[in-house]
């Protein structure tokens, strides 16, 4: 599976993002996280039970599907879109979870526990946890748990305790916060399943290599049916994980265009939106030095977007190394943008995305009319919509601006 | 190592002007040394600074100081502060609520110094810190009589560049040592720490605890094997019962959380709230004095 850059370094940097900056308490449990992560990697049986698990049980490799009425529309002949939403759980996230699960086990330990913004992390764990037995607890902010109370109930059934984040914006970065409290309380017992790259090292680099299934499937299934690379990539960021799992693998195609689509929320004018990587500054938010949404004091501000998988003020410390490097090119589409591609997916191909998802095809119609007619492109469509259906009909009704003409512009 | 002469050292002049050599300790770790020759314990105090405003906290400094603190942490809010627990966190949004910004700590300990000369340590997590400009900020910091620095999600590893400028600017680094540090981890983080080395009675976060376990001391034992350099417990003591368990190992214990419930009860009532925090800070001194 190894395959991109080499980084991150051996303290866990790519470049000057990333790093280790957690208390005392976890700098042990962090260290044997990596070198258990690197045995496991290299052991066989472990390798073939997670493959076991994710074609058996999660349902790859996923389709890489050509949208040809979502092409045709924008003008483009080929889109083709790399359907993580039809994983088991119904998005990307059970990649990693069922990495991280397997390697809990393989250190032994009984008690899980994650953070998660819209969910789909949460119930990616709590359904891991479940193949094995493990207790699960997963930290949600309270403000998330009432725009996705589906999820809630979802990973309720599925046997994990969901504890309500009070503190803070009651949100993912304050669920991240509370989950970190309970880890470096209970680090001895407890595996903490990050659900996205970022955190302290060896978090981001591992989580990458989890999601890089996507990428590399990904590859092999463009060249089967193009005989070529695609030029463009593209995906949402938010954490940046399915857009890294997309990405990473084609990291010495240089001449695949990386495109990281950030939540700009109401505009990034306005100061409400998640786009760290393009409005924030370098600092340092939950274990790792990367792009942060803060004020001039080095407070952290709260994100603001229509997607609470995307609504976290931080991004992955290897997004931003790309962003510094050029690797990458990040742009950002508006809540009202995101719906519209809500729509503009559903109406062109029956398919309903997240709203994360959404993002991405946002960004087309900004997109295609500057490439060349034979061009190829990936999206990542990360999950699927089912959770947002109510969340979107509540703001179609209310709103009335034009939203529910979705779609209609890109003509 | 060997013990310098610390007498001098309780009456110091601000810091800024370490002298050479002979007195290379900072005034955190020569008060703590000193306080060791005679026998005695210290205590350290940790106040949320700017909760519930700074002009306040200037006073608390000052009277705690009388009252018997040996040291005082001064502590700036940050929006995520993920080593601390409810208490600790409310205290930082009232202080941020406040207006309380990493600048206004710092014209707020030049007040302070005029009311007293106690040792005095920010403890901050790093991004405010980073924010403001690491070298900007120590050559501020040392200006106005801050002494030390301690920095709860900034481990050895990370910290390398801190610990490096603040050696240069005069300002004392202190850093944790965990009931799970290995020994490699603690003898490397007892060699880089200056001031004292910041032991954890148990994993997790701050905030006052009915029982700390019966081992909570094992980890100072442990770092005496790598240092003679002062060693404070903290983390989860309550009230004089723990602190005094405690002293008996360290050369001082730190409490906070317990001094922040009583800023807590008593936001409304200034003068209360000054002595409620005093009274509670005599009995925690007369606790580990005797």
């Amino acid at each position: 599976m190894e395959s991109g850059t080499r980084l991150p370094d051996e303290h866990g940097y790519f470049g000057i993002h990333g790093g280790q900056y957690v208390p005392e308490t976890l700098m042990p449990a962090l260290h044997e996280l990596e070198r258990a992560y690197r045995e496991a990697r290299k052991d066989a049986g472990f390798t073939r039970e997670l493959n076991y698990y994710l074609t058996q049980y999660s349902g790859r490799p996923t389709p890489l599907y050509r949208a040809e009425g979502l092409a045709s529309r924008l003008g483009l002949a080929r889109i083709y879109l790399k359907r993580e939403d039809l994983n088991h759980t119904g998005a990307h996230k059970i990649n990693n979870t069922l990495g991280q699960v397997l390697l809990a086990r393989w250190m032994g330990k009984k008690r899980v526990i994650a953070e998660t913004g819209a969910g789909q992390h949460g119930v990616a764990t709590a359904t891991a946890a479940a193949i094995f037995g493990l207790e699960c607890v997963v930290y949600m902010g309270e403000e998330d748990m009432k725009r996705q109370a589906l999820n809630v109930f979802r990973m309720r059934v599925l046997g994990a305790e969901v504890i309500p984040v009070t503190s803070g914006s009651r949100t993912l970065k304050d669920a991240t916060n509370e989950a970190l409290r309970d880890w470096v309380t209970n680090v001895e017992t407890t595996y903490y399943i990050i659900g996205s790259v970022v955190g302290p090292h060896p978090y981001p680099m591992m989580v990458r290599d989890f999601q890089s299934v996507i990428g590399h499937e990904a590859r092999a299934q463009v060249l089967e049916a193009e005989g070529r690379l695609p030029d463009c990539l593209v995906a949402c960021v938010g954490g940046g994980s399915n857009a890294m799992g997309l990405f990473h693998p084609f990291y010495q195609d240089a001449d695949v265009r990386f495109i990281g689509v950030e939540a700009a929320g109401r505009g990034l004018e306005t100061g409400l939106h998640a786009a760290s990587l393009n409005a924030g500054e370098r600092g340092v938010l939950h274990g790792a030095m990367s792009y942060l949404l803060q004020d001039e004091d080095g407070q952290v501000t709260p994100a603001h977007s229509i997607s609470a998988g995307l609504d976290y003020p931080g991004v992955g410390p290897e997004h931003s190394y790309y962003k510094d490097s050029g690797r990458a090119e990040y742009v950002a589409v508006t809540d009202q943008e995101a719906l519209e591609g809500f729509h503009l997916l559903a109406e062109t191909e029956g398919i309903i995305p997240a709203l994360e998802s959404a993002h991405a095809i946002a960004f087309l119609p900004r997109l295609v009319p500057a490439l060349p007619e034979d061009a190829v492109i990936i999206l990542c469509l990360s999950g699927r919509g089912d959770k947002d259906v109510q969340a979107v009909a509540e703001m179609g009704g209310k709103a009335g601006t034009g939203l529910t003409g979705g779609g209609g512009n890109h003509d | 190592m060997t013990e310098q002469d610390p007498a001098q050292a309780g009456n110091r002049p601000p810091a800024g002007k370490m002298g050479p050599e002979k007195n290379s300790w900072g005034r955190i770790e020569a008060t703590l040394r000193g306080l060791r020759k005679e026998g005695e314990k210290g205590l350290i105090v940790y106040i949320t600074a700017g909760d519930p405003s700074l002009p306040l906290t200037v006073q608390m400094v000052a009277e705690l100081s009388r009252a018997g603190a040996d040291v005082i942490e001064l502590g700036v809010p940050f929006s995520d502060p993920l080593a601390d627990g409810p208490t600790i966190q409310k205290a930082s949004q009232r202080s941020l609520a406040a207006g309380t910004t990493l600048a206004k700590i710092l014209e707020c300990v030049d007040a302070t110094r005029r009311l007293t000369d106690v040792p005095l340590a920010l403890m901050t997590y790093y991004n405010p810190l980073f924010r403001y400009g690491l070298e900007c900020f120590l050559k501020e910091a040392a200006a106005r009589g801050v002494d030390g620095l301690i920095v709860p999600d900034l481990p050895l590893e990370a910290g390398s560049e801190l610990l490096e400028k603040a050696g240069e600017a005069g300002i004392e680094v202190v850093l944790f040592v965990a009931p799970t540090s290995t020994e490699e981890r603690i003898g490397a983080t007892a060699c880089a720490a200056s001031g004292f080395i910041y032991c954890l009675s148990v994993t997790g976060v701050t905030g006052a605890r009915e029982n700390l376990p019966g081992e909570a001391a094992a980890v100072v034992r442990r770092v005496r094997r790598y240092t003679d350099k002062p060693v404070a417990i903290g983390f989860g003591i309550s009230g004089p019962g723990p602190a005094r368990t405690l002293s008996r190992d360290a050369d001082a214990v730190i409490v906070g959380s317990a001094i922040i419930d009583r800023v807590e009860a008593n936001l409304g009532d200034p003068e209360r709230l000054l002595a409620e925090t005093a009274g509670f800070v005599r009995r925690l001194k007369e606790a580990v004095s005797r």
